[in-house]
Order: C-alpha cells, then structure tokens, then sequence
C-alpha cells in the first residue's frame, strides 16, 4: 500500500486552471517564505530531499488533502525539524527558542545563497550492482508495491504503474535508492532507468493507442520480462 | 520490521493554523536560535522571483532552435549543455531535454510531489503542482491538453514523463513557422513556460 501523495491516475479531482505566464511566482508573500524557510532549514544539513518529501508524505491524509501547497510544506517541515532534533516540539508550541543550538556554524548567511542554489545536489553515486538490462529490454515493476525496509516507507514506484510491462528507454545510471535514504539507511545507489509503458498497460480506456507514460525507475524495482 | 511513524499527534498541529502565521513562527523560532538569517531568506525569495525562472529554458531553447550544434548536444547530454550556459544549479543537476516532432509530443508531470528543472524554469506554478494536474496528466494527457487550449493531429503520440526520481525533464518545443530568420532574442519571445513543460506550444510570430 501507499500513502496520500500517490494520486497518478485518480479520478475526482476536476479541471486544471491554468496561469498567465506573468503570474506571481509567489502568489502571497508566506509562499516565498515559506520555500525560503525550508530550503534555509534543508541547508542545515539534517536532513536529505528523500527524508521531506517523505516528511510530507507522512501527513495525516485528511490533511495532505486539506492544504495548500505551502502549507503542506510547513507542515512537513515542522516534522522533519522535531524528528531531527533541530527543535523541540515546546519551541514549536511557544514559538520562540528555549535553549541554544549546536548547529549555528552551519546556518547559511545570506551571503551562501547564490552559491548553495547553483551547487545543488547531484544523486548519482558510484555502485557496484551490476547494469541488468539494456535499452529495449522489457521489464516488470514490482506486483506488490512498498518499501521493503521500513512497513509505509518512502518509495517511488507510483501505484498506477505496479505489476506493468514497460520498455527500457534509457539508463540514466547509478542513483541514490530513496527507499534507504528516507530512512537513513545509507545511499545504496543502483542503476535507474527510464521506462516507457502503453497506456494501454496503465489505463482501462487509454485516451490514444499510440500514448505513453514515462518513469524513471530503480532497477530494485523490475524484473525482467519476456 | 520497524513501522513509520505514529500517525497522531504531528508537531505541525503545535503551530498556529493560520499559514501566513504559521511561516512567521517557524522563522522566529529558527532565527532566534541563530539557524536561520532572514537576510537569506530575502536572498532566496528575490532569486527565484527575478533571477532563475522560465527566461533560461526559453534562451536554451532559442539557442538549440538556432545552433544545430548545441541542439545535438543538449539532447545528447543536456546538463553539460546548459551548464556551459550557466543553469546548473539545485533541481537542475540532471537534466534531460526531450524534443517535439510531428510524431511525438512531450509533456512533463510529477505525480508523486511537485519534481521541476528549477535552474531552467524557476518555481513550478500552482497548476503544475495541483492536486488535478498530477493525478489527470499520466491518465488523461489529451483532455489535460485540451483545458491548455492545445489540440494535436490525431496521429500525433503523446509521451508524459513522470518525474519519479531526481532526473529532471525540459521539452524542446517545436520551432513555429514562420520564423525562419528570427534571431535567438526575437525567438525567445514565443518560447513560453507551458510550451517547455508540454502544456503548451511555441507562440505563433
């Protein structure tokens, strides 16, 4: 099973609205500060971008699909600052600081901004499981889907495409598992692949025969398929 | 096997409702524990309202239009490609362009969050991160199209990249007719952001 996030191909949800392309990148001024808290609090070093996104993956349902976008930022921030020990859940309860922290020589002055944004954060690693497929080979995903270390953890084999045939489109090479790294388990870095699947192999009423979904897949999560 | 987290009690329930207030907060608390500077917080809001957005897609798209030699080498490895051009950056570190032709046309989703070429096209906008566009775009790509105001041959495929992982994908729009002489600037003005995430196409001249 999966958790809230995991919407691809659900039905319900209604019309897109769309935006000028001269909209407001913030359309409030919480929203921008609310990407710059997180991404400043990130910068911290407690934390990897497995370990948010699976923060907020982590909220309760009812409230994932109550908040704004930022909103489910904040709130997947105000997790991640307690389990990582950066506050206390009485600071967030007060709202103001009790004690001091050793963390203060990696604050990011304003200074590093310009070049923490442009350094960013590569996710390629070196690893020695072995390439098990090549372009044009046709793989599996996994029939049961879920992390295999931590019952409810992160993974990134989205529901819609469990138990699918798909078509090795490219090798991007050997990434970081986000299954181990949400949970501090180390890199454990394996190949990762772009797989391309019919709609028909998704969908019960593909819109177009000729229609395809890409993902990118880890190849812990294929088998091969004949 | 250890379970995930208890599923009551989350801290976020400890701050204010009110999000505006609930941002206000988390900076206090952070800056009062000399975790955050406020400074960089400007710094980063200004960044991504004025310096990084959809302009660098649209100066890398003008350029593979106009330089067939940098087309060749942005879809073959497009990080090197924009990195010479100076987009590399966080959300950018492995870039993949993926280029409109009469068969195929691209378009560009996270299901599973909200994944987008920041260093290429900024901040995603709120349509992009909503909760209809991730669950509709991977089922339902033409009638996602359609609410775009773009309709395509009905021999054209559509090909929907799910940004699973931390590759990151730009469309190489197809080049208006029309515009045979265009200089890269004048070209830059009909590359839209929509055109590059595939919602869209190329202005017409």
């Amino acid at each position: 099973m999966s958790r809230v996030h995991d919407m691809g191909g659900r039905f319900g949800d209604g019309a897109i609205v769309p935006e000028a392309e001269d909209d407001p990148v913030f359309h409030e001024d919480w929203h921008g500060r609310a990407l710059a808290v997180t991404l400043a609090a990130g910068a911290l070093g407690k934390w990897n971008i497995d370990i948010s996104r699976h923060g907020r993956e982590c909220l309760p349902p009812v409230d994932y699909a109550s908040m704004s976008y930022y909103e489910k930022w904040m709130a997947g921030l105000a997790g991640l600052l307690v389990d990582a020990n950066v506050l206390t859940r009485e600071e967030l309860a007060q709202g103001c600081a009790i004690g001091s922290s050793d963390l203060t020589d990696k604050r990011m002055d304003a200074d590093k901004v310009a070049g923490v944004l442009a350094s960013g954060g590569p996710a390629d690693r070196p690893s020695d499981v072995p390439v098990a497929y090549s372009v044009g080979d046709m793989v599996r995903t996994r029939t049961i889907n879920g992390n295999r270390h931590v019952n409810g953890g992160h993974t990134r084999l989205p529901s819609y495409a469990v138990g699918a045939v798909g078509r090795i489109l490219m090798n991007h090479g050997t990434h970081i598992l986000p299954d181990s790294s949400a949970h501090r388990l180390g890199d454990a870095a394996e190949p990762l692949y772009a797989v391309a699947f019919a709609a028909s192999e998704l969908w019960a009423n593909p819109e177009h025969p000729k229609d395809e979904v890409v993902l990118d897949l880890w190849q812990s999560y294929l088998s091969a398929a004949t | 096997m250890p379970h995930d987290h208890a599923d009551h009690d989350h801290p976020h329930t400890l701050l204010p409702p009110d999000p505006a207030l609930r941002v206000k907060a988390l900076e206090t608390i952070l800056t009062q524990k000399g975790l955050i500077d406020p400074a960089a917080l400007d710094e980063i809001i200004e960044t991504y309202e004025t310096k990084i957005g959809p302009r660098n897609g649209a100066h890398v798209v003008a350029k593979a239009w106009t330089d067939p030699t940098f087309k060749a080498a942005l879809l073959k490895d497009a990080t090197a490609a924009v990195s010479e051009m100076g987009y590399y950056g966080r959300q950018g570190e492995h870039m993949i362009v993926v280029e409109n032709t009469d068969e195929v046309h691209n378009i560009v989703v996270c299901t599973l969050c909200s994944c987008y070429p920041w260093p290429l096209l900024g901040i995603p906008p709120t349509w992009y991160k909503s909760d209809a566009y991730r669950a509709r775009a991977v089922r339902e790509p033409r009638k996602v199209l359609a609410e775009f105001g773009v309709t395509l041959p009905s021999d054209m495929s559509v090909r929907v990249w799910d940004s699973t992982a931390e590759t990151r994908y730009l469309v190489l729009p197809q080049r208006p007719k029309g515009t045979d002489g265009m200089d890269e600037a004048t070209l830059m003005g009909l590359i839209t952001r929509d055109s590059m995430i595939g919602t869209g196409l190329a202005s017409a001249p």
